[in-house]
């Protein structure tokens, strides 16, 4: 028997007894619905976490700070100099925010003598007073701090142009409204004004062109983000009536350093600046605790799916039981007739997987139609604050990896019944009453 | 008979089972089958009739003796010759007709060049061309099911020639059949037997169909027996 017609006739076989397959399937679809979901989720999530990593830096470079020294109730803590009050440190939720010892020339040039670092750039603390457009009610506002190759979500505009000569900044969307601006494209292409005050107390303005807006992120930074132009002039700016001499001094440094290395090389290198005294954070470790409670509870999920599918298994194996049972004549017949034993398996095994791919085809568009409605009435209302974020994402690899996984399953079950159909004696099963 | 038996036998032996509870359904059966003759072969049920004609068309293997088909010592044969063997040579007609109730009587027909790998369009040309033989075929599309018995059992001569067999085999071919009825399929075999030189073995415990044939033997506890042992047994 040709191959195209042993998938034909178990095509056809499949639906000898249709409600006995219908509700077989039906439990595998079941199963790999919920399986579909459950990888949609955790898609949806990651890639949304994933394009807010790009918005908060990159994955080669980490914070570097001084560490702290921070005896819990050992009594007065003895005074620093170069302590600041950080506003422009790294990101909220990093150790040590909050107050933090100032990096000098000299730390820089230790990070950048230390194994495994690549290039150290001084993240130069600017303390805004106020931002203003148009000679509106001033706001306070703070400088995230910009390292080359990250990307905010942007609701208008570009991202700032960090080789431009000209300042270039962009808002965060909360700022909008506030300053006076119709809508995100309205700010786009205006100038504001930054007030800070200098070393001599004295507050002086620098004016600056807004080339996008940033969509209000999960994650990212809350703050404007300059460009190198815009830091450079503010600074200056900020060190007016400085003493010379002072050593300029830095909030945190940015240290680049190889991720192709792997987590063992980066992971010796958090190790030897924390023996330096220095608290060095990446990207991964911001995020490691959100997506590794994201990732275990798709795994648990998809456990939940996996056992779904497992009882649909079951209801395989007995719905091909049936069906050898049934027509052991038949196939007791096909022998007689020549057909090979090899011929008889795959014809029961084939419809097993006929019954696997109806099931997790039938699945997996059912949770794509569910996940879309789910999808776009969330974002309407209890997700409206996080733009960007499409709870569920369904990859053609996962989907095809769900049809395919489930009709392995569906074969796997089938064998045992198929192997009892094969293994028949024609004779007694023409005898079969 | 001149020439070289078409199937040959020689001290066939059968035994079911072992030990205590062993079951010797035939105990030395010699036979010779000649090319185109109509063979009939005669016994009550359990006289080892049926175990017999099941190791002639090849469909079991016997505990000792030979059977030799076209010269060929079937013994040395492998599953894959057997299979080809079969579905290539023989023909089966079942007194249950052994059709599936809800595919085609198309369908039905041209399963053993289903099975041969033989392409679907020249399976519904060659299967059309039986029914017709047969006289049914504007039943060619109707469901198995929906047919007479006498039909049904048009459609398992229709399938047990498509193949354009050697031998048809056949297993009480009117037993499920009123007089009538049976008796045309009766003619329909033996016309086959005598027009096309179909060799036909027919399985019976009727004494009329095996008195059409050319040729009966009588089997009685495994064994051949003489005509007349078999009436005084009976």
């Amino acid at each position: 028997m040709r191959a195209t017609d042993v998938v034909r006739r178990a095509f056809s076989n499949a639906f000898r007894s249709k409600l006995r397959t219908g509700l077989t399937v039906l439990a595998i679809v079941i199963g790999a619905f919920t399986l579909s979901l459950t990888n949609g989720i955790g898609a949806g999530i990651s890639s949304y976490i994933a394009s807010t990593l790009a918005g908060i830096g990159v994955d080669d470079v980490m914070t570097v700070t001084r560490t702290v020294e921070r005896e819990q109730g050992s009594g007065p803590v003895e005074y620093d100099p170069n302590q600041i009050a950080s506003t422009t440190g790294p990101p909220a939720g990093t150790p040590g925010a909050g107050s933090m010892v100032a990096l000098t020339q000299d730390d820089l040039d230790a990070l950048a003598a230390t194994d495994g670092v690549l290039r150290v750039q001084g993240a130069t603390a600017v303390t805004l007073d106020y931002v203003q457009h148009d000679d509106g009610t001033p706001y306070q506002l703070a400088l995230s701090q910009f390292v080359p190759g990250m990307e905010v979500e942007l609701a208008a505009g570009d991202q700032v142009d960090l080789d431009a000569a000209e300042p270039e900044i962009v808002l965060p969307s909360t700022y909008l409204d506030a300053l006076g601006f119709a809508d995100a494209q309205d700010a786009v292409g205006s100038t504001v004004t930054l007030a800070l005050t200098d070393a001599t107390g004295a507050q002086v303005t620098a004016e600056t062109v807004v080339v996008g807006v940033a969509e209000p992120g999960l994650i990212s930074a809350t703050g404007a983000v300059p460009n190198t132009a815009l830091v450079d002039a503010l600074h200056a700016l900020q060190r007016v009536g400085a003493p010379a001499g002072q050593d300029e001094v830095y909030a945190s440094a940015s240290v680049w350093f190889d991720a192709d290395a792997g987590e063992d090389a980066t992971t010796a290198l958090q190790d030897r600046l924390t023996d330096d005294g220095y608290t060095a954070v990446t990207l991964d470790d911001q995020l490691g605790t959100i997506t590794s409670v994201i990732d275990t509870i798709v795994l648990v999920l998809n456990g939940f799916a996996i056992i779904a599918l497992v009882a649909a298994s079951i209801g395989i194996i007995n719905t091909l039981f049936m069906a050898v049972q049934e027509r052991t004549r038949e196939v007791g017949l096909m022998k007689a007739m020549g057909l090979s034993s090899a011929r008889v398996f795959a014809l029961f095994s084939v419809e097993a997987v006929v019954i696997g791919l109806l099931g997790s085809v039938l699945g997996v568009l059912a949770a794509v139609g569910v996940g879309q409605v789910v999808s776009s009435a969330l974002a309407d209302t209890i997700l409206s604050e996080l733009p960007g974020l499409t709870l569920i994402v369904f990859e053609p690899v996962t989907v095809a990896t769900v049809v395919l996984g489930v009709m392995a399953i569906a074969f796997l079950a089938g064998t045992l019944p198929a192997l009892r159909a094969a293994r028949q004696d024609p004779i007694s099963s023409l005898r079969y009453e | 008979m001149t020439s070289t038996p078409l199937i040959s036998v020689r001290d066939l032996r059968k035994t079911y089972g072992s030990g205590s509870t062993a079951f010797d359904a035939l105990r030395g059966i010699d036979l010779d089958i000649a090319e185109g003759e109509s063979l009939a072969i005669v016994g009550k049920s359990g006289s080892g009739k049926s175990t017999l004609m099941h190791l002639l068309a090849l469909l079991d293997r016997p505990t000792s003796g030979t059977i030799t088909l076209e010269g060929e010592e079937t013994s040395r044969l492998g599953e894959k010759s057997l299979n080809r063997t079969r579905n290539q040579k023989f023909g089966f007609v079942f007194q249950q007709f052994f059709l599936t109730p809800s595919a085609s009587v198309l369908d039905n027909v041209t399963l053993p060049l289903a099975i041969a790998g033989v392409p679907a369009r020249e399976r519904a040309r060659r299967g059309m061309a039986a029914l017709d033989q047969l006289g049914i075929a504007d039943k060619a599309g109707n469901k198995a099911n929906d047919l007479s018995g006498g039909q049904k059992q048009r459609v398992v001569i229709s399938r047990a020639l498509i193949n354009q067999p050697r031998v048809i085999f056949a297993d009480e071919p009117t037993g499920n059949l009123d007089s009538a009825t049976g008796s045309t399929v009766e003619g329909i075999l033996f016309d086959l037997n005598r027009r096309h030189g179909i060799t036909l073995v027919v399985v019976t415990h009727d004494e009329d169909l095996a008195a059409r044939c050319d040729r009966s033997v009588f089997v009685r506890d495994g064994l051949i027996v003489p005509r007349h042992d078999e009436e005084v047994a009976a």
